[in-house]
């Protein structure tokens, strides 16, 4: 951590002639924790493989268990396996690229009960920057590659009939995606801030919205579908736009262009997240240790 | 035996001191038993019957799942981390001079956690599963003793699997990468993602001998009433087998570890 502190009032002057946005410095930031990081797992880069394989491995078993089911069954849902498996790859992708941009925000209830988010505070560095990056672990790439091997897997098998709209509607989704994640991630870190040991309630947003981006929207009760499409706007991440590409129908008899929304879905749900943040910084109240 | 009962109770009130985590896990176990829940309904709307249970079975089995899932610690986490911890600090040095097992303090501690856990994260989600499901819950009182049973000697297996685990960290110093293992094996082959009973061919008849089938499985499949007479004696005999080879590796791997650590000199 030192580093960083050096790195940042190393740049003090540098600052005070040429004042820099929030907004630039907390990327700025960002990267130097990241990169701080990054040096420190690679020491030890047995360990990092190690790691990096067993987060391959754990999300991969998430896609075995589905290619066991269809062991038994030719459709889950009215949906085939290589249907599912587009699901599955750009739901993985989505989350994992966010859990390796902004998933170390479930560390903060920890530290707001140990008192260690006092540190962060008094430094000239954004908190959520300091936060996100904290502990910033490349070897969350693992659930991104998965992802992506599976969706690699469903773009070749399926007969999908491509035009320049779904063309364009793929990588969008997938940034979209991550973007809407990464507000959930931060909606939860805010919560964190009143619920201090309540990082389960996070994860039941963040794994559990992935886990049910997973299989299409038609296995789930109505009422579900209409919450994450509604409330929590996950269906946004890939079913909309997943369902465009399959020539689907869309459950809730939701109107075709509703599939390119995630980018403008993302930027409300981050001006959601960051009023959030904000809010819950502002009722911090230190432990005093 | 006075002082492991007091040792268990510890661990009990240890995890009873986490109110909000407490009611945090129970709303997770439940987003997540609902998630599943309609998975199962789907995959059984198509196959009815599918490795032997009807719809409401298989949805019961979920929920068990759930209700489980920290009881017998399908994922792993908890004591130890901290036995991790100790042997690579070196603290371990002082447990091993205190005039206890330290086998048997760990698993008195860990049942504690584990009636705790059963308690305060296993109810909860199962009624809330059942007021939105169709679930089976068995009629005769016995049923429920013999299921009490079959997850007692699963929080046993459980505890074994993760002692050894710990243990590994004397030679590895490091436990993370074992700990994932064990991570890893928990969560596919307790049938906490699918019953075992749905795994085809021989990887399902593997699956089915290994140790964590203890952890779930059988607990879930003594619950639905499928083992009785003999077949639960079977079953039971299964478990505690498991329990009682793994106790033994745990208790000799300690006993070449602990000369171990007399060398490094702590």
């Amino acid at each position: 951590m030192a580093e960083v502190v050096d790195a940042v009032v190393g740049d003090a002057p540098d600052a005070v002639f040429v004042p820099r946005s929030r907004v630039v410095e907390g990327v700025r930031a960002y990267g130097l924790i990241v990169a701080m990081w990054l040096r420190s797992t690679m020491a030890y880069r047995a360990s990092f493989v190690m790691m990096a394989l067993g987060n391959f491995a754990a999300t991969a078993f998430d896609f075995v268990t589905i290619v066991l089911m269809f062991s038994h069954v030719d459709v889950l849902g009215g949906f085939t396996l290589p249907e599912i498996a587009l699901l599955y790859g750009s739901a993985g992708m989505a989350f994992g690229l966010a859990d390796l941009l902004m998933g170390s925000m479930d560390r903060l209830g920890q530290r707001v009960r140990d008192g260690t988010l006092d540190t962060l505070l008094v430094r000239p560095v954004p908190v959520i920057a300091q936060v996100a990056a904290d502990r910033f672990a490349l070897r969350r790439l693992g659930r991104v590659s998965q992802g992506l091997l599976v969706f690699g897997y469903a773009l070749v098998t399926l007969d999908i009939g491509w035009t320049v709209a779904k063309v364009v509607l793929v990588p969008l989704m997938v940034l979209s995606g991550a973007a809407i994640f990464s507000a959930v991630f931060v909606a939860g870190g805010a919560f964190q801030f009143v619920a201090q040991d309540a990082s389960q309630v996070q994860n039941s947003f963040t794994y559990g919205g992935a886990t049910l981006l997973q299989y299409p929207p038609s296995v789930f009760a109505t009422d579900l579908v209409r919450g994450v499409t509604f409330v929590v706007p996950l269906a946004f991440v890939n079913w909309l736009p997943c369902l465009y590409v399959l020539g689907r129908d869309y459950p809730l008899g939701l109107p075709d262009w509703v599939a390119f929304l995630p980018p403008l879905v993302a930027g409300v749900c981050w001006v959601g997240a960051g009023l959030a943040w904000r809010a819950g910084l502002r009722a911090y109240r230190s432990t005093g240790s | 035996m006075r002082l492991y009962a007091v040792v268990a109770a510890g661990g009990f009130r240890r995890y009873a001191t986490y109110r909000i985590e407490t009611a945090a896990g129970v709303f997770t176990n439940t987003v997540f038993g609902f998630i599943l829940a309609y998975t199962y309904a789907a995959l059984w709307d198509e196959r009815p019957q599918l490795g032997g249970y009807d719809m409401s079975q298989a949805l019961t089995y979920v929920w068990l799942g759930q209700a489980l899932l920290m009881t017998c610690v399908m994922m792993g986490g908890g004591f130890e981390n901290e036995l991790i911890e100790r042997i690579r600090t070196g603290d371990i040095a002082v447990d091993l001079y205190r005039p206890v097992d330290l086998q048997l303090w760990w698993l008195a501690g860990d049942l504690g956690r584990a009636a705790f856990h059963l308690l305060g994260r296993g109810i909860v989600p199962m009624v809330l599963g059942s007021l939105a499901f169709d679930l089976v819950m068995p009629a005769s009182p016995g049923t429920w003793v013999a299921f009490l049973v079959a997850v007692a000697l699963g929080v046993v297996v459980s505890f074994a699997l993760r002692y050894l685990v710990a243990l590994s960290a004397f030679w590895l110093m490091d436990g993370a990468g074992v700990a994932q293992m064990s991570f890893l094996a928990g969560m596919f082959f307790s049938g906490m993602l699918l019953p075992l009973n749905l795994f085809p061919g021989l990887l399902g008849e593997v699956a089915r001998a290994l140790p964590w089938s203890a952890l779930l499985q059988v607990p879930a499949d003594v619950f639905l009433g499928k083992h009785t007479g003999w077949g639960l004696v079977r079953v039971y005999a299964f478990q505690a087998g498991w329990a009682l080879v793994l106790l033994l590796a745990g208790r000799l791997v300690q006993s070449v570890a602990t000369r171990r650590v007399v060398v490094q000199g702590g």
